[in-house]
């Protein structure tokens, strides 16, 4: 094996929940989540070999934001560290990267985000073309609701189809306790709600989501004292496709699918995909190539709570814990970040 | 899996200034990565992977600003990475591009970082002041002053050493043809009488606000191989962390410095740095910080750095040549300037440094700080390959 070198070994995540009480940069959250890490592996701050984060300045609203993070550590000794500003699961990419050369054996990868402490849609408007679009203050979920019109009239789903995966999602969310939105809800009673940018309905869009999540990494040696089963990573693939909303075709998702294809995605069990919009899941199954038979976001996904710069992380650990279970041999997870699907990471593990 | 062997195949920067109202932030970034890529002898095929690094997104007001310049850095359908680690991020970001060859992922990556503090305000971006956090209003050079005051006291340097470097920088930064300030006129006495800005650091001892550029294209031994030029080889990387504030901190030298530099002296097989290495870029926004680091690296013991500099054994021509660039006084694209640090160390060992060239440089030294001096990122490049230096 060549890839199968590091596997997740450790998966704690705060509650999803639509605001804390927190400082804006929300680094409290982390705390407990690193105690719950740390005790569930019976390791020490100190065993870990590198620590890599992912978050976000504007979320913050303030510069250096992610420094913050490093006191929620208890940082000293000094650690070997590093930073992406960007969903969390890109840290894990760096942190996969950095096991791979050998240097480290365990590293700890978290992100985090509090998205109430501003406002989520304008502040998104900020990662658009500063010189041509961002002044046009174009609304998140307006974006989104053009890539989903833009399916709708190709035929590719339907508003009934949209809302099945907004219920199948809260349905699944009931077993999971960090869950924000859940419960038995019927389509019929879904496609009677207004909706909030046409053709999107509340039930469409990710809430708007405070939350934090970490995940341990291992090198082979590490992993298997660490748990009897880890989740081994077979494929970790990420591509960005370009920022122009007109210069690409909305309906599909290149970058997931060069990345699907690229990390061997087939015959995955279970699916946990990032999907902050109810017809960005359909665009991704198809794009994934995921049939029937695959199980998709068993935990409710980014439709039952959607932290900012941890989701992403948090589809990893997610799809990691079916593997540790038995409950499944091969699954993957997928991130997202951008506008529209505009970059994609897909991580393939298998038992 | 095991570490790959990775090496420096070309750097390209921009012409720095205060205002680069010529080209938008893609347009600037493509005048470093263009001259990189053909520094390198690559195109965009041979790239496989983008690794961007810049400061806080609020300097230029532009969330994740890579995603919109994906277009311009050639990433679309290629993997792109977006590292921050605060004022070292120009370092990290080639750290992270290197470990991308280093861990077998990729044969060749192009790391850009930049700064365009013109489209925004930088000292508004470091002046919010989040609920419960110790507020520091007073800038960067107010941040730093009272290190600088300790240091002094500590070490029983006389007050002319943070001038000294300061016209020793400005010179060597007239000699580069991309830097920002270049003065070579300077004089210790002309620092001195230079207006006092944060005491003890005065306006001549003080780097400027840039905009600006630098990417190096990165590759694997094959790649290194198939170079038609002198590539730089990685001996070592390294990078720690430690919280901005703690009773007992000791910010003159810091402790997250002092272990990332044993760790890049043991991984480069270096056990006496200021006899092996041959030039160094330094990390030095003020004056003072060229002693300061001199001795937080280990070039020199505890309280001793700038008697090196006194001796002027830092210039073109002494024991050990640090920022013969011109370093960070001399041009401040904050995300970019770590990278600066290590490209121009690279340029020096691939012997393209130009007038600037310190002769004989085999092994370089590249070194990059942030945050309140608490995020360290460096690494060792060498003519020969890692292990074989002779």
């Amino acid at each position: 094996m060549t890839e199968s070198d590091v596997a997740v070994v450790g998966f704690a995540q705060a509650p999803n929940v639509r605001a804390t009480h927190g400082t804006t940069n929300g680094v409290e959250m982390l705390v407990p989540v690193f105690d719950e890490l740390l005790d569930g592996t019976g390791l020490s701050k100190k065993d870990i070999g590198f620590w890599c984060s992912g978050s976000s300045d504007y979320l913050a609203g303030r510069a250096f934001s992610f420094i913050a993070a490093i006191d929620a550590i208890g940082a000293f000794p000094p650690i070997n560290e590093s930073h992406v500003e960007m969903d969390a699961a890109w840290a894990l990419f760096e942190a996969w990267v950095k096991i791979r050369t050998g240097e480290v054996d365990t590293a700890l990868v978290y992100g985090f985000g509090k998205s109430s402490a501003g406002d989520l849609r304008r502040t998104l408007a900020m990662q658009l073309d500063p010189y041509f679009v961002a002044p046009l203050w174009p609304d998140s979920v307006a974006v989104a609701g053009l890539q989903a019109r833009l399916g709708l009239d190709s035929g590719l789903f339907s508003e009934q189809q949209m809302a099945q995966v907004a219920a199948r999602s809260r349905a699944d969310a009931q077993r999971n306790p960090n869950a924000q939105v859940s419960g038995e809800v019927q389509v019929s009673d879904l496609l009677e709600r207004p909706y909030v940018a046409d053709p999107l309905r509340a039930h469409d869009c990710a809430p708007i989501t405070d939350g934090a999540s970490a995940v341990l990494l291992a090198s082979a040696d590490r992993a298997r004292e660490l748990r009897a089963r880890p989740a081994w990573i077979t494929g970790l693939e990420h591509r960005v496709e370009s920022a122009q909303l007109g210069g690409r075709d909305l309906t599909a998702s290149p970058s997931t699918s060069d990345a699907a294809s690229a990390a061997d995605a087939t015959g995955v069990e279970v699916a946990e995909l990032h999907a902050p919009f109810s017809h960005q899941e359909i665009l991704l199954r198809t794009a994934i190539g995921l049939g029937e038979s695959t199980r998709i976001n068993p935990s409710g996904g980014a439709l039952c709570g959607n932290p900012m710069f941890a989701a992403g992380l948090s589809r990893i650990g997610e799809a990691a814990s079916r593997v540790w279970s038995g409950e499944a041999g091969k699954v993957l997870a997928h991130a997202t970040s951008g506008p529209a699907l505009q970059q994609n990471l897909v991580c393939v593990m298998e038992g | 899996m095991g570490k790959q062997i990775a090496a420096v195949l070309g750097t390209g920067q921009t012409r720095h200034a205060s205002r680069r109202t010529d080209v938008s932030m893609a347009g600037l970034c493509r005048e470093a990565v263009d001259r990189a890529m053909a520094d390198a002898g690559v195109g965009w095929a041979d790239v496989d992977a983008v690794v961007v690094g810049k400061a806080p997104d609020l300097f230029e007001g532009v969330m994740m600003p890579e995603l919109m310049l994906a277009d311009a850095l050639g990433a679309n359908g290629k993997p792109l990475l977006r590292v921050h680690t605060a004022g070292s991020v120009g370092g990290s970001t080639a750290n992270v591009a290197a470990s991308l060859v280093q861990g077998g992922v990729h044969r060749r990556v192009l790391a850009v970082s930049f700064e365009k503090q013109s489209e925004s305000n930088a000292m508004w971006a470091l002046s919010i002041m989040p609920p419960f956090s110790m507020p520091v209003g007073a800038g960067a050079g107010g941040y730093f002053a009272p290190h600088v005051r300790s240091y002094i006291r500590r070490s029983g340097a006389p007050e002319h050493i943070g001038a000294m470097v300061a016209v020793k920088d400005r010179l060597n930064g007239s000699k580069n043809p991309w830097a920002h300030v270049r003065q070579s006129d300077l004089t210790v006495e002309s620092v001195l009488a230079s207006q006092m800005l944060w005491d003890p650091i005065r306006y001549d001892e003080t780097c400027p606000s840039s905009d600006g550029a630098c990417a190096i294209v990165l590759g694997g031994e094959s790649a290194a191989q198939a170079a038609t030029q002198p590539v730089a080889w990685i001996h070592a990387t390294a990078m720690r962390t430690e919280p901005t504030t703690f009773a007992g901190r000791d910010q003159v030298n810091p402790q997250a410095g002092r272990d990332a530099a044993a760790a890049l002296w043991k991984q480069a097989g270096i056990s006496d740095p200021l006899s092996e290495i041959d030039v160094a870029e330094i990390y030095v926004p003020f004056s003072w910080f060229e002693p300061m680091w001199l001795e937080n690296l280990g070039f020199t013991d505890e309280g001793s750095g700038w008697r090196l500099t006194e001796a002027g054994e830092t210039a073109i021509g002494g024991r050990l040549p640090i920022n013969p660039s011109g370093g960070v006084l001399s041009s401040n694209p904050i995300g970019a300037s770590g990278m600066l640090r290590f490209a121009e160390a690279a340029m020096q060992v691939m012997k393209r440094a130009g007038d600037h060239q310190v002769d004989g440089a085999r092994t370089a030294l590249g070194h990059a700080y942030g945050g309140g001096s608490q995020y360290f990122s460096m690494w060792v490049v060498g003519a020969d390959r890692p292990g074989e230096r002779s």
